[in-house]
């Protein structure tokens, strides 16, 4: 399989002298869920968010389909964003705007401003977000607004809004961080799903090692800012675990 | 042994006894401030005598008031119709121009080189009383309601700019990032992340300063800026106090009509 995002001795420091991430080097071929696995802290929100230059890298390359997104700005840099999707912990949705209008967000980047403001976008707009509602189970809620909703819906609709921008690559940060286990395993099998209808590869930060294991293609974890393990899921040990959150009492 | 009475309270050092702080600075700040209270009494000639004479000036100049006549009641009209339209342009005109220049203003939105430009104009247009600056509008446009309107405007921006400049200072920039990172251009980040989490407050901003507006068009009238001001000093220097006392239960009636209204209007948009 080809691979769509090359990521090459990508370093980030906050403060001078204290980096959070020391050197990742990771592929991600055009298929497949990724669970990034790794105690709070470790810089897997800041891996997930450089990729999509929410945060700069401080050294590093980012190769996104021949795009090199380290360094891009302006113009460029939303025209790369406009391809990658993303997914937040806290859903991230605007409150104050009904549903449809957050889905219809994922289209910004390709209305101009002035029919933005005048809420006319294209016609096949508007279907493929009618089709989104669909799948996510929320047709009746298109002028509801976000705020009404409970956890597990809005992150539904901050899937949906990520899956309108039709991205290359599917970002999720803690995406199921903020729900209970249920509504976790529900919101996990939609990004994979998701990920496998529309054919590009999902990468997800995730605390849960079971839902990891559960639906990952590929697991990797992280520790101190490098990247300790790398591979499918059955190879996780607790060997591994130990490695990657430190201690051993928890795993009892 | 140890006898339960020999755990004696661990010692404190002397000056953490005190629950309280006591600050000397605080004392002497209220002590330079009540001398300079009774210095300024002096020199400003502030007497007893003046103070009762006064007193006595006043009740004859309120006997005077009564009954309030509305013989001249054209010209309250027309000065009142004059005093809204000033108030309702220059909120419109000063909301209008306070939105581009308190989201350049904005702290959380825009680099530096954006912001000080922006909250210097804010500034400077809070810096001085809207009678001030009309003042020195009728020496720019001539007397009249333009210069009115004009100084309005500089001060609605001064009031409105810095309040919605803050407001959008505190918005959640989670939602504004979830926008960015569609690849939306800034404008439209605008209004699809910063305007649905400040409109709320905007409208409560704009029904207050029409308020405001509307209290300070009868006041710039007074140096001829137009409205009900100039028939208010014109009736004084007429010593026509029956019309002056029309003119001001005129004003309180329409101060509070205006509050009713902008509470009406913050209904509508829930508010």
């Amino acid at each position: 399989m080809a691979v769509v995002l090359s990521i090459k001795g990508l370093t980030k420091s906050y403060k001078p002298g204290v980096p959070v991430l020391k050197g990742i080097d990771l592929d991600f071929e055009e298929r497949g869920l990724t669970a990034i696995i790794g105690s709070s802290g470790t810089g897997k929100s800041t891996l997930i968010r450089i990729i999509n230059r929410l945060v700069d890298p401080s050294d590093g390359s980012i190769l996104f389909k021949g795009l090199e997104l380290s360094s891009i700005e302006g113009r460029h840099l939303r025209e790369a964003r406009r391809r990658i999707g993303m997914v937040f912990q806290e859903y991230n949705l605007v409150e104050r705007l009904s549903v449809m209008e957050n889905l219809l967000t994922g289209r910004l980047g390709y209305v101009s401003p002035m029919n933005a403001w005048r809420r006319k976008f294209p016609p096949e707009d508007v279907a493929h977000a009618l089709e989104l509602l669909d799948v996510i189970g929320l047709a009746d809620f298109a002028h509801q607004r976000a705020d009404s909703l409970s956890g597990g819906q809005r992150q539904r609709v901050g899937i949906a809004r990520a899956l309108m921008q039709r991205p290359e690559i599917l970002l999720a940060d803690e995406p199921t961080s903020s729900l209970d286990p249920k509504t976790s395993v529900e919101i996990m099998d939609l990004l994979k799903s998701q990920g496998v209808n529309n054919g590009i590869p999902v990468v997800v930060n995730i605390h849960d090692v079971e839902l990891a294991r559960r639906f990952a293609d590929r697991i990797v974890g992280m520790t101190g800012g490098r990247v300790v393990f790398d591979g499918p899921p059955d190879q996780l040990s607790d060997d591994h675990l130990k490695l990657i959150y430190g201690g051993e009492g928890w795993l009892q | 042994m140890t006898q339960p009475g020999a755990q004696a309270l661990p010692r404190i050092p002397a000056g953490r006894r005190q629950p309280f702080h006591s600050s000397w600075q605080v004392k002497l700040l209220a002590l330079l401030v009540a001398a300079y209270a009774v210095y300024a009494l002096g020199q400003l000639d502030f007497s007893y005598d003046r103070f009762i004479r006064g007193l006595d000036n006043g009740a004859r100049f309120l006997s005077r008031m009564f009954p309030p006549s509305y013989k001249n009641w054209d010209q309250l009209l027309t000065g009142f119709i004059e005093s809204m339209e000033i108030a309702v342009l220059a909120t419109f005109f000063g909301v209008l121009l306070s939105l581009p220049i308190a989201i350049l203003g904005a702290r959380n939105l825009m680099p530096a080189w954006a912001t000080w430009p922006a909250r210097l104009i804010v500034t400077l247009c809070r810096a001085f009383n809207p009678v001030i600056v009309a003042i020195v509008f009728i020496k720019a446009v001539g007397f009249g309601a333009l210069a009115g309107v004009l100084a309005l405007v500089v001060a609605s921006i001064g009031f409105v700019g810095k309040l919605f400049m803050e407001a959008i200072e505190e918005i959640s920039m989670k939602q504004i990032e979830a926008v960015r990172a569609t690849g939306a251009p800034f404008l439209s980040v605008v209004t699809y992340g910063v305007l649905p989490q400040v409109i709320g407050r905007l409208v409560g901003f704009c029904t207050y300063q029409l308020d405001a507006n509307l209290r300070n068009s009868t006041m710039v009238g007074i140096v001829g800026a137009g409205g009900i001001g100039g028939a208010l000093f014109a009736a004084f220097q007429r010593f026509e106090y029956d019309f002056v006392l029309a003119i001001l239960i005129t004003i309180i009636a329409v101060v509070l009509l205006g509050e009713f209204a902008s509470n009406y209007v913050k209904r509508i948009f829930h508010v």
